[in-house]
Parts: structure tokens; C-alpha cells; sequence
């Protein structure tokens, strides 16, 4: 193919004569491109987002004492398995505490690890919260709740009150927003707390959060970890699980192992604990695939179509051309560039349409209500469907014109004139 | 007299929509200078054999020779490039560019050509479009011309290149008398000023009267 002065000139004069048929076909490509990006926007943006709202409470990786491990029996442990063998029946486990040691340590430990964000000790504990004449059953997480924060941005989801007014009531607590709901209470009131052990304790509501998801805001309170352990009458190094964010999310698995090869604790990465939930993330991917190809092929069709028309309207010309001189690589020389010239206005025309709907959804106000934690719809402006867009809108439109050019090129000028 | 062209057992048959052979072993030659017309009932194959001899049909049987070269099987860009430099075509009905202006349809073929520098090139088209009385319509758009005026555009784009041979299918049939005859005596000063080769396929005894030789073709053969 020869792009010369003359091939440019000749394509540039046709392009401005037809000037709405020139506009037609960019805007063919326009239209397809400017879908696909509004599309893939929107379609990611919600999957990130239940992406998001689904991991968002679990840390990366959550070390804990796992008491329901297989312990050895005593006899076992005693004389071994070679020497005897032992026969236990219904053996039950044995009263430990479900506590991890030296837990103070392990947190110093992993926080001067550069791999990691932010570490966060809790002591949890099933327990019943008490209002009047409701009595509702419940999670207490007794944590250092500016640590807390680092891992799971817990300010964003603050609906009333702040994190700090924690750490200033020693007898504070943060409860979810369904826990609060039902149980009728608002922020400055005073409700019961007791434990399996048995043991009451009154907590003032400092705040409430929103995480979004239903298990959580109906269970959960934060309160000051030395408040959590006076109530379970344990002392102030009681914790029970530790829980880690990591710079790189994907290299849970691999620190989880050796995290718990370190200390012994069972140590949960954010991957085995989600393993259902990221099944189905795999098929929506694949399902975002699938729509965007779609799309992708439709926008090329509709691209092809009008490019062909264009071309074909020009036969014509082309046969004359040929007729008076004009090589075959001259005629696909000026339909390439017209395709090309066409592709790049009316695929940046539809880069900046997608980019307008795009913005203009996300925007758009959008109730989420108790499910999700939005305002406005979410789209996902990622630049790299734009650069998709473009090259896709050129490649389509180059291609679409180089197969009835090349055969125009190839055609004696005569089949056409005569008709 | 040298021969500037040479036909040699030509055929052609079409088969769509039944098989029909239009052309039937022609040969002839035709010398440098001589100002010939084909003529003939329409299908006696006039125009087909036109085509093939202007190389813009490269389906057939038999040889053509232009200039000493054999283009029979030459390629497609080949056959182009070889038209650009030595075949001006004048078809029926002008066939210009609609989107360029009449001096850019005459002059894009000397631009193809690439021998001479575009200053040169506009004069030279001037010239033409001067000669067949349309310099003034020079900066119109093709297509706002009157189908007369364009078929004079269309010989001088065929004259642009001083080519070797010049082919017309039924150059002057869009013209009236006054300009068919002005067309015609350019042709006749064409061939004996400077040499050049015309070959014209027509139905006006007129016009056929005024060239040096008639051939005549009657179902596909050359008869006289």
C-alpha cells in the first residue's frame, strides 16, 4: 500500500466533498464505541463495587486459635503412637482458652514487617445485648478502633458519631445499624451487655456504622479491647485473633502459610474464607467478558456495514481512477486512509460521548438502601477501555475497509464502468 | 509507417447468461499516426474489442502488442501504470470525479504520472481544457457541469499525459455538431502534428467519414 501526496490529497478531497457521508460513517463508529465504553463502565463499576462491598469486612488475613483443631489424646501424648495403641471414645474438647499468646508480640512482630499495612488485635465475643425488654444476640469486638480503621476504612462507613469518640469513653460502643435498629436505640443511650460467662456490663452507644452487609450491621459492635477483656474477666493481654491487611491483597495465601508456620496460630487468608463468593466473581467476570465482546462485535458490525457502503459507493471512482492510471495499492492507499481518518474522528467522538454518559451516570443520585453504601450509580472510568475503544473503532474500521478495497483494486476497471 | 499497435487473434466470449463469443479471432495493426474508427452495429463487439485493446480488460484470448510491448498478461498495477504513461481513454459517457474540479480531474493522471512538477502539470491542463473550449468551467466542480462540457473534459483529462494512443468510445456521442466537429479536427491535428494514435469507436458516419480508415465489425468479425 502506498500512502503518497497524492493518494492523501485525493482521499482528503473526496472525505470533504461527501461531507455527510463522511459525517454518517464516523458516526457509525461514534455511536459503537461510546456504547461499548458507557457499558463496560457501568458494568465493571458494579461489579467493583460488590466486589468491594463483599471483601471489604473480611481482612486479608484473620490468625486466630482454632479450637476445634484434632488435639492428641493423653494417652497419646504419653507414650506415643508407636508403643501403644490408644482407643479413646468420645472424647470431648478440652476447656482452653480460646486466646492467642503472646499476642502483643505477634502485632509488634507483624507490623514491622514492610509487607504489611496495618494489624489489628481484637478480642471477640459472643454476647447478648440487652434494651429494655429486647434482648438480642450478638458480636462484641473489643479492638484499638484507629487500628481497625487502617484495615477496613471503618470512618467511611461511621453514620453517626466518630471514631474517636471511642477511645474517649472507656465504656463506649460503635454498634451496626440493624443491631441498633432493632434494638430501638440511639446514639448516647445505654445498653446491657452480657456475656456467656455471665457477666452484665452497661456500654453507651458513642456512634453507629453501616457497613452494608446485612450479617455484620445486625450483629456487630465495636467497644475498647480493655473493656471487652473486663467483661470476659481476662486480663489486658487477651486477644483472641489478630487481623492483617497486606500492601499486595493477592499474596495473602502464600504470607497466611507463613504466618502460621511462624506461630503455630491457624491463619485464614481472605481467599480460602471467600472461597464461594469468588466463584462468582469468576462468572461475572466472565460474564462481563461475554457482554463486552458482544458489544464489541455488534459496534464492528454496524462499522463494517457502513464502511462497506461508503466503498461501494465509490466504486465508480475507483474503476476510473484505475482506468486513467491509478495503481491497485493507490486505490487501497486512499480507502485506507479515508477508513483510518474516519475510525480516529468518529472513535474520539465516541471516546468523548462515552466518557459524557459515563460521568454523567455516575452522577446520577442512586438509592442503594440498606443493601449498598452508594449515593450515586457506580461506573468504573477505567482509561484503559478507552485506548480498547480507540484502537478497536481504527482496527475495525482499517479492516472493514481493506477487504472490499483490495477487491475493488483487483477488479479490471471495465467490469465496472460497463456496467 | 511503423505500428503502434497490434491486435493478434483476439477472442472473447462471455458466458453469463449463456455462452457467447463477441469476439472472433481479430487481428489487425495499426500505425503510428493513423486516425482510425471502429464502427459497427451495436453487439458486434466494438466496444469490447476497445477494451481490450485500452487494456482495461484483461479477459481474453490472443495478444496485444502497444508500442513493441506485449501487455497480455502483464499484471494489474503494470497494465495501470502503462495506461497512466501511453492510453488516454475517452469512455461514452465522461466519467469524471464528481468531488474535484474539472482541472484536478484533468490533472490527476499527469500527477500519477510524476514527471513533471504540479505548476507544470496546471499549465499543461489549461492547455487541454483551453483547446476543447472549457478553460473558463476550469474551477467548477465536475458535476455542476453540462454532460457536453464534461465529455470535453473528459478528452482533454485523456489528452493530459501526451499519450501514444488515445481511445475513445464514442468520444464526440454527448456532443453537438459544432463541438463534435471541433473534436474531431483536434484529433486530426493530434495525429498529423505530433503522432499521436487515435483509435474511436463510433456510430456517426459523419465522424467515421473524416478518419483515415474504417474497420468494420459485424458480430464479432472484422468485415471490412
Amino acid at each position: 500500500m502506498i500512502v503518497s501526496r497524492l493518494t492523501l490529497r485525493i482521499a482528503r478531497t473526496q472525505l470533504l466533498a461527501k461531507k455527510k457521508q463522511t459525517t454518517i460513517a464516523a458516526l457509525g463508529v461514534t455511536f459503537g464505541i461510546a456504547m461499548f465504553i458507557f457499558m463496560i463502565s457501568v458494568m465493571t463499576g458494579v461489579n467493583a463495587l460488590l466486589e468491594d462491598t463483599m471483601l471489604m469486612n473480611t481482612p486479608h488475613i484473620r490468625l486466630y486459635n482454632d479450637v476445634t483443631a484434632v488435639r492428641p489424646s493423653l494417652l497419646e501424648e504419653t507414650y506415643g503412637n508407636d508403643t501403644i495403641w490408644p482407643v479413646v471414645r468420645h472424647q470431648r474438647p478440652k476447656q482452653t482458652k480460646r486466646n492467642i499468646k503472646g499476642a502483643t508480640m505477634i502485632v509488634s512482630d507483624l507490623r514491622s514487617d514492610p509487607a504489611v499495612i496495618g494489624v489489628s488485635a481484637q478480642v471477640t465475643s459472643q454476647v447478648f445485648y440487652n434494651y429494655g425488654p429486647v434482648q438480642l444476640n450478638g458480636v462484641i469486638a473489643g479492638v484499638d478502633i484507629l487500628e481497625e480503621d487502617k484495615l477496613f476504612n471503618l470512618r467511611t462507613k461511621m453514620k453517626y458519631g466518630r471514631l474517636e469518640d471511642l477511645p474517649a469513653n472507656r465504656d463506649g460502643l460503635i454498634m451496626g445499624i440493624g443491631l441498633a435498629r432493632k434494638l430501638n436505640v440511639n446514639p448516647g443511650d445505654r445498653v446491657t451487655v452480657s456475656t456467656p460467662g455471665g457477666s452484665l456490663q452497661s456500654f453507651k452507644v458513642v456512634g453507629i456504622f453501616k457497613t452494608a452487609v446485612g450479617a455484620v450491621d445486625d450483629q456487630k459492635s465495636y467497644a475498647n479491647a480493655e473493656s471487652v477483656q473486663k467483661i470476659l474477666e481476662e486480663d489486658s493481654r487477651y486477644f483472641t485473633e489478630i487481623q492483617v491487611k497486606l500492601r499486595d491483597v493477592n499474596a495473602a495465601n502464600a504470607y497466611g502459610k507463613a504466618v502460621f508456620n511462624q506461630y503455630g496460630y491457624k491463619a485464614e487468608d481472605w481467599e480460602t474464607a471467600n472461597a464461594t463468593i469468588l466463584q462468582s466473581f469468576v462468572i461475572r467476570n466472565v460474564m462481563t467478558v461475554i457482554v463486552a465482546g458482544t458489544l464489541l462485535v455488534v459496534a464492528g458490525f454496524g462499522i463494517y456495514n457502513i464502511m462497506n457502503m461508503t466503498i461501494y459507493n465509490k466504486m465508480r471512482d475507483i474503476a476510473i481512477l484505475k482506468a486513467t492510471g491509478f495503481a491497485g495499492s493507490d486505490v487501497r492507499g486512499i480507502f485506507m486512509t479515508q477508513a483510518i481518518i474516519i475510525g480516529l474522528l468518529g472513535g474520539s467522538l465516541g471516546l468523548i460521548f462515552g466518557y459524557i454518559f459515563s460521568y454523567l451516570t455516575s452522577k446520577a443520585p442512586f438509592d442503594g438502601g440498606d443493601v449498598l453504601s452508594i449515593d450515586t450509580f457506580p461506573v468504573n472510568m477505567d482509561y484503559r477501555f478507552y485506548i480498547m475503544g480507540i484502537l478497536f473503532g481504527v482496527v475495525t474500521t482499517a479492516l472493514a475497509a481493506y477487504f472490499p478495497s483490495r477487491k475493488a483494486s483487483k477488479i479490471d476497471p471495465v467490469n465496472i464502468l460497463r456496467g | 509507417m511503423e505500428n503502434v499497435l497490434e491486435a493478434i487473434n483476439l477472442n472473447k466470449s462471455f458466458t453469463d447468461p449463456v455462452e457467447f463469443q463477441v469476439l472472433k479471432n481479430i487481428s489487425f495493426s495499426v500505425r503510428k499516426g493513423e486516425f482510425l474508427s471502429l464502427m459497427g452495429k451495436s453487439g458486434s463487439g466494438k466496444s469490447t474489442l476497445l477494451y481490450l485493446l485500452s487494456t482495461m480488460d484483461t479477459v481474453y484470448d490472443g495478444q496485444v502488442v502497444i508500442n513493441g510491448q506485449l501487455l497480455t498478461g502483464m499484471t494489474q498495477d503494470a497494465l495501470s501504470a502503462f495506461r497512466n504513461e501511453h492510453i488516454g481513454f475517452v469512455f461514452q459517457f465522461h466519467f469524471l470525479l464528481p468531488e474535484f474540479s474539472c482541472l484536478e480531474n484533468v490533472m490527476l493522471p499527469a500527477m500519477k504520472l510524476n514527471k513533471w512538477s504540479n505548476r507544470e502539470i496546471e499549465k499543461k491542463a489549461m492547455e487541454k481544457l483551453e483547446l476543447l473550449g472549457v478553460a473558463d468551467q476550469a474551477h467548477k466542480l465536475a458535476s455542476r457541469l453540462s454532460g457536453g462540457q464534461q465529455q470535453r473534459v473528459a478528452i482533454a483529462r485523456a489528452l493530459i499525459n501526451d499519450p501514444a494512443l488515445i481511445m475513445g468510445d464514442e468520444p464526440t456521442g454527448n456532443l453537438d455538431s459544432h463541438n463534435s466537429q471541433n473534436v474531431q479536427e483536434i484529433f486530426r491535428e493530434l495525429t498529423t502534428r505530433y503522432h499521436q494514435t487515435i483509435i474511436a469507436v463510433t456510430h456517426d458516419p459523419e465522424f467515421a467519414k473524416g478518419t483515415d480508415r474504417i474497420i468494420e465489425l459485424s458480430d464479432g468479425e472484422i468485415v471490412k
